[in-house]
Order: C-alpha cells, then sequence, then structure tokens
C-alpha cells in the first residue's frame, strides 16, 4: 500500500515526526485557512512532481487558490491529480536525508541517511551516504545512532532531533509493517527545528489484515486492478492485446516471455496461484474477459489445481458474460483429458507446450484480426 | 545422498488438519517421507490420514523424535507456528504458507539461524529429494532420482522444467523451491553451497525470476566457487519494467534486479540461459 504525502504526514505525526502544518483540499473552494505562506502540494502516488510544475509555492489566499485550481485534475506521470496539500512554507536552511527499507539479501532493515538531501538519494556519492543495517529482533541500538551523526556531521543539537526522528520512524517502520520510510528533505530550519519536508510511505500489502484502516486508501490500480485486488487475485494490465492467464507467478512471466518472444504481445496477466476453487477460478477469467482481450492464452501446470476445475471455470465466465473471444489452451495436470473436452465443447484451441499455445495465440490473432 | 531431506528426515506438519495440511500430508505420505506427527493447537489426540495429531510442537518431538517441520498455517499465525518449531529444536522448517507479512518473515529468519535451522520459504513449493522424500507441495510424478540439483524462487515453473528435464531420461538429487518473497530463508547461495558440496549432485539448474538481486549474487558466487555446471532460467525477461521501492530500494540494488542484470551475471560467469523452460533439459543434456 502506498501512501500519498499527506497520508504519510499523518502517520508521521501519530509517532510523533514532526510535520509542517497542512490542510487537504479536493477544490480550491474549500480552502478556507491556509497555512500562509506555504507550498500547494499535487497528492499523486509517483514522484517528479516538482519538475511537472505539481508543486507551486503561495504566499497570499488568492495565490493559493489559484495554484490549487490550476494544480487539481494535472495529470502527472499518468495519474490525475485530485487532491492537493496545502503545506506551511518552511524556511530551509539545510536539507537531510533519512529513509528505512528492508535488505532482502541480508533479511534486515537498513537505515539510509545523508547530509545531502532533497536530490534523488541515486545522485549522491556513495561515501555521502550512511547505511547500517538494523537486527531486527535487537532494534536500533545506540552505536547506530552514533555513527549516523558522525558520518552527517551533526552539531549536538540538530544531532539529537534527528536522532530523535530516526528512532521514530524505525518505530513506525516496525509497528506499521512498512516496506519503505523514506523523509526527503529531512529538513533543518534556521532556527534549528527538525521537520520532515516531504514523506514516503509503502506499507506492506502481506500485513493489510493487520492495518485495516488502510484498506480503503486509493492504489495505484486501474479499476479492473482494483476488482481483482479485491478478490484476491494477481492481475496486472499490459499494453498489449493477447491475455495471459497461468497458475503460479513464476510460470504466469514465462509464459508472458514465451508470447513475447513468439511475436505476440500480452495485454493482460493474470497469475491464477494455487487455487482449485471453482469461483476463484471464475473471477480470475471475468476480470481477464473484461479487459477485452482479442486471444485468450491459458497455461495451467496442475499440482495441486485441477485442470477440470480450471477448464469449467472457464466455459462458465465465457457462458455468464456471453463473452466469444477465442481461447488457445495448454493444460497439464490432474484430470486433464476431461479439462480438454470441456474446452474443445466451447471451441477452444488446444496444444501440447506452451510454445506451440503461444505461437497458435499469434496465429489465431492474425486470423481474427 | 542429497542436500537438506532424505529418507531418514521425520517430518511434523503444523497445520495438518486444514484442508491443505490434509491433502498434502497424504501426498507426502504417498512420497515416501516419514511423515511422524502433526500439530494443531486444540486438536491433539487425533489422526489425520493415520498421522497422530499433537497439540504443540514440543509434544510431537518428544514423542515421536521429529527433527524437521512443514507449516501450511494461514498467514496471520504462521509466524507463532514457525518460531515454535524453531524454539522445539526443528532442524529444517519448510513454510508453504503464502502472503506472510515481511516483517513477520523479518523476525524469523535470524531466529531460526540462531538455533541453526534452516529455514525454505515463505511461499514456496517445499522441497523434495526424488526416491527419498518430500516437504512441499509438488506434484509426485514429475520427479526420478537423478544428480541434478534444482533450486527454484518459482512454484509452478519449477514443476514445468522439472518435468522436462525428467521426461529426457535425466533425474533430480534433490529440488530446493526457496520461494518468491523478498524476506526468506534458505537462499540461491547457500543452497548452492549445498549442492557444490553434496556428492550426489553433478550438475545445477537455478530457476529465477526478476526483482532483487538473488540471481546477481548467485552468479557471482558460481563463479567464485561453483565447479559443477550450472543452467539457468530467468522468468519475466519481457515483463515491463515493476514498481520500484523509491529511490531507498533502487540504491541497495544499484541497478541490479532487472532481467537484463541477470542475463548479464549469469554470461559473465559462464552459465548458459535457456531462452524457454523447456530448453533447460536440452542446455543440460549437452553439459
Amino acid at each position: 500500500m502506498k501512501f500519498l504525502e499527506h497520508k504519510a504526514k499523518e502517520v508521521f505525526a501519530r509517532y510523533g515526526i514532526p510535520v509542517p502544518r497542512g490542510v487537504v483540499v479536493s477544490s480550491p473552494e474549500d480552502i478556507v485557512d491556509p497555512p500562509l505562506p506555504c507550498m500547494v502540494k499535487a497528492q499523486v502516488l509517483t514522484g517528479g512532481r516538482g519538475k511537472a510544475g505539481g508543486i507551486r509555492p503561495a504566499s497570499t489566499f488568492e495565490d493559493a487558490r489559484n495554484a490549487t485550481a490550476e494544480i487539481l485534475g494535472m495529470e502527472i506521470r499518468g495519474h490525475r491529480v485530485r487532491e492537493v496539500l496545502l503545506a506551511e512554507r518552511i524556511d530551509i536552511e539545510k536539507e537531510l536525508y533519512l529513509s528505512l527499507t528492508i535488505d532482502r539479501s541480508a533479511r534486515e532493515p537498513l537505515i539510509i541517511a545523508s547530509a545531502l538531501g532533497g536530490v534523488d538519494i541515486e545522485a549522491v556519492p556513495r561515501d555521502r551516504i550512511f547505511m547500517e543495517h538494523v537486527p531486527t529482533n535487537l532494534g536500533l541500538q545506540p552505536y547506530v545512532l552514533r555513527g549516523l551523526r558522525a558520518k552527517l556531521g551533526l552539531s549536538s543539537e540538530i544531532g539529537d532531533q534527528v536522532v530523535d526522528v530516526a528512532r521514530k520512524a524505525y518505530d513506525l517502520f516496525r509497528k506499521e509493517d512498512a516496506e519503505l520510510v523514506e523523509i526527503n528533505p529531512l529538513a533543518v530550519t534556521p532556527e534549528g527545528r527538525v521537520v520532515a519536508g516531504d514523506a514516503k510511505l509503502v506499507v506492506d500489502d502481506n500485513a493489510e489484515y493487520r492495518h485495516p484502516e488502510y484498506a480503503a486508501m486509493d492504489q495505484d490500480r486501474t479499476p479492473l486492478e482494483e476488482e481483482a485486488h479485491d478478490k484476491g487475485i494477481t492481475f496486472i494490465q499490459l499494453d498489449g492485446d493477447v491475455g495471459v492467464i497461468a497458475n503460479g507467478a513464476g510460470l504466469t512471466m514465462a509464459t508472458l516471455d514465451i508470447l513475447n518472444l513468439k511475436g505476440g504481445r500480452g495485454g493482460a496477466f493474470l497469475d491464477l496461484g494455487g487455487t482449485d476453487d471453482p469461483k476463484k477460478v471464475q473471477d480470475a477469467f471475468e476480470i481477464l474477459i473484461k479487459a477485452r482481450p482479442s486471444v485468450i492464452l491459458l497455461n495451467i501446470f496442475g499440482g495441486i489445481t485441477k485442470a477440470d476445475t480450471v477448464a469449467q471455470g472457464v466455459k462458465e465466465s465465457l457462458d455468464t458474460l456471453g463473452a466469444r473471444m477465442p481461447v488457445v489452451a495448454r493444460i497439464k495436470g490432474v484430470n486433464e483429458d476431461r479439462a480438454k473436452d470441456i474446452l474443445r465443447e466451447i471451441g477452444m484451441h488446444s496444444a501440447e507446450t506452451i510454445e506451440e499455445a503461444a505461437e497458435l495465440a499469434v496465429k489465431v490473432r492474425a486470423e481474427g484480426a | 545422498m542429497a542436500v537438506l531431506l532424505t529418507k531418514k528426515t521425520r517430518l511434523l506438519v503444523q497445520g495438518i488438519t486444514g484442508h491443505q495440511g490434509t491433502f498434502h500430508t497424504r501426498a507426502m505420505l504417498d512420497f515416501g517421507t516419514k511423515v511422524v506427527g502433526g500439530v494443531t493447537p486444540g486438536k491433539g489426540g487425533t489422526k489425520v490420514e493415520g498421522v497422530p495429531v499433537y497439540d504443540s510442537v514440543r509434544d510431537a518431538i518428544a514423542r515421536k523424535r521429529a527433527n524437521a517441520s512443514i507449516v501450511f498455517v494461514p498467514a496471520p499465525f504462521a509466524k507463532d507456528a514457525a518460531i515454535e518449531a524453531i524454539q522445539a529444536g526443528v532442524k529444517l522448517l519448510v513454510i508453504i504458507t503464502e502472503r506472510i507479512p515481511f516483517h513477520d518473515a523479518l523476525d524469523i529468519m535470524p531466529y531460526a539461524r540462531s538455533k541453526g535451522c534452516a529455514v525454505i520459504g515463505p511461499n514456496c513449493p517445499g522441497i523434495v529429494t526424488p526416491g527419498e522424500a518430500k516437504a512441499g507441495i509438488m506434484p509426485n510424478h514429475i520427479f526420478r532420482p537423478g544428480d541434478i540439483g534444482v533450486i527454484s524462487r518459482s512454484g509452478t515453473l519449477t514443476y514445468e522444467i522439472v518435468n522436462e528435464i525428467t521426461k529426457a531420461g535425466m533425474g533430480e538429487s534433490t529440488c530446493v523451491g526457496i520461494g518468491g518473497d523478498p524476506v526468506n530463508g534458505t537462499d540461491m547461495v547457500e543452497a548452492l553451497t549445498l549442492f557444490q558440496k553434496d556428492r550426489a549432485t553433478k550438475r545445477i539448474v537455478l530457476v529465477g525470476e526478476i526483482g532483487g538481486t538473488a540471481e546477481e549474487e548467485a552468479a557471482a558466487f558460481i563463479e567464485r566457487r561453483v565447479t559443477k555446471p550450472v543452467v539457468a532460467y530467468v522468468a519475466g525477461r519481457t515483463a515491463p519494467p515493476g514498481k520500484r521501492m523509491g529511490h531507498a530500494g533502487a540504491i541497495i540494488q544499484e541497478g541490479r534486479g532487472t532481467a537484463e542484470s541477470k542475463l548479464k551475471a549469469f554470461e559473465a560467469a559462464g552459465v548458459p540461459v535457456a531462452d524457454y523452460p523447456a530448453d533447460v533439459a536440452k542446455l543440460l543434456a549437452s553439459t
């Protein structure tokens, strides 16, 4: 789950991380008492807002309304702006960087900090970046924070505040099941206050059940992807027009690869997972059919999944939705003969190997076009 | 010989009374696995497929001298089940459960390591030593004893590749499905280390996927330490660029993680990479 800046800042504030005052509006008329002077910031789940003109300063009420009117409705990297944050403008003397993430290779949290904040951290020279693994079960030990303070060359007053933010950010990272907590810039004001100028937060989807309060947040998904997500199905819309459906993430990706290598173009990617629940198979197919592929390429290697259950789900969804798009199927596994019979009834094309199935899908598509 | 799992392994099934647990207990018994007990809190004293069920892992170990466990319990309870088994002293823990929160996996892995317990998974198809035992959910019929060690991040794609290997007249020493989650137990390098040492393994297959840097690390390790021939396949070569984890994620990877970088790493290590899953068996035949 990705958080919009203002949502992330709400969570930050709950953990005691200082954030600028702000109000969120979805129309210029909603602006009543903005914290002037302020920054008017587009709330979208993508980076590059500043370069796209999605962040503007405003000194007066009139400025704030005009900037809001201009930014609302903008499209930034394919994301429509529906809300803006009017955040108290803070004078910045120095910009720092702080983040917490999971290092998969080390299987441990990683804390990253730099005195050169405000820019992409990739652009910062490696020797100016502080990086340390945190033993998960032991937490952020004082030596890590001493190291951070020394590497960033912070005065004792600023250092105390930054260390306090780091502690709170780690607490948040663990308790909220975060994959990423990023503060860039972590601003230092001329008066010597440390404030989170921006806020990035990504919470692990697997932990959604522990954080039901986040489930309703808008995510970076198309309406069909949203429907699939709600039904617990992995579905990704792509640019091509062949609908690829398989069981298991690796096999689905491999099927898409083979289709592309054979000259086809995947239009949707749907991973059925290890299910043999006919209802779920039907749900999955209905979503795929709604994506209107010109051909469906089905590849099932049934270990646990029963091939005939999948075939029955395909038949029922095509019947229910009255859809008549060609299906090319390659089904291996338990009850595969019965599966082939069912699919033959609906005029499906059958293949023995994935390569053959992919070639057939490309051919059927060409004939239909 | 084989790696991690043999016919001597005495296996427990945690979550044996659930649909998946029961179904796969039957399949594992059919494969020849010594499934010595099951664990479901509150169901102690019952039997599933002739296997006695206990209330706790400690009970089961006391009665049945189990030394390994496979976890089928649902994600919200999987961390509890895993820690219980590690604390009770199992040396091999296979976690089949998918969608376990990453922070739970972060808690489990260092604890397992500190207790000398090898974890396979989570979100994995398990481990199979053909002719000896299976602690997993892979279909029984696709395997045949042989000299090829298989390491995979994928489930069904592994079945596909193993099936081709077996059909081509070859066989497997052990097949380890290490799982597709970002935070997992035994990784590719550790599995490679085991297969390099194992006398029954003459050749190794690596099945990777885009994302993460496991394949790049494996390639670097192969170049330095692995003398046995290795063949690889990488899924997701034509997938559109995935979501990346902000800048912090990108900096850990240092530009690695893409299919291109994995293929390049394998090429540099002299590891042939199959274009199609079925080609893995063909490449093996020529090693």
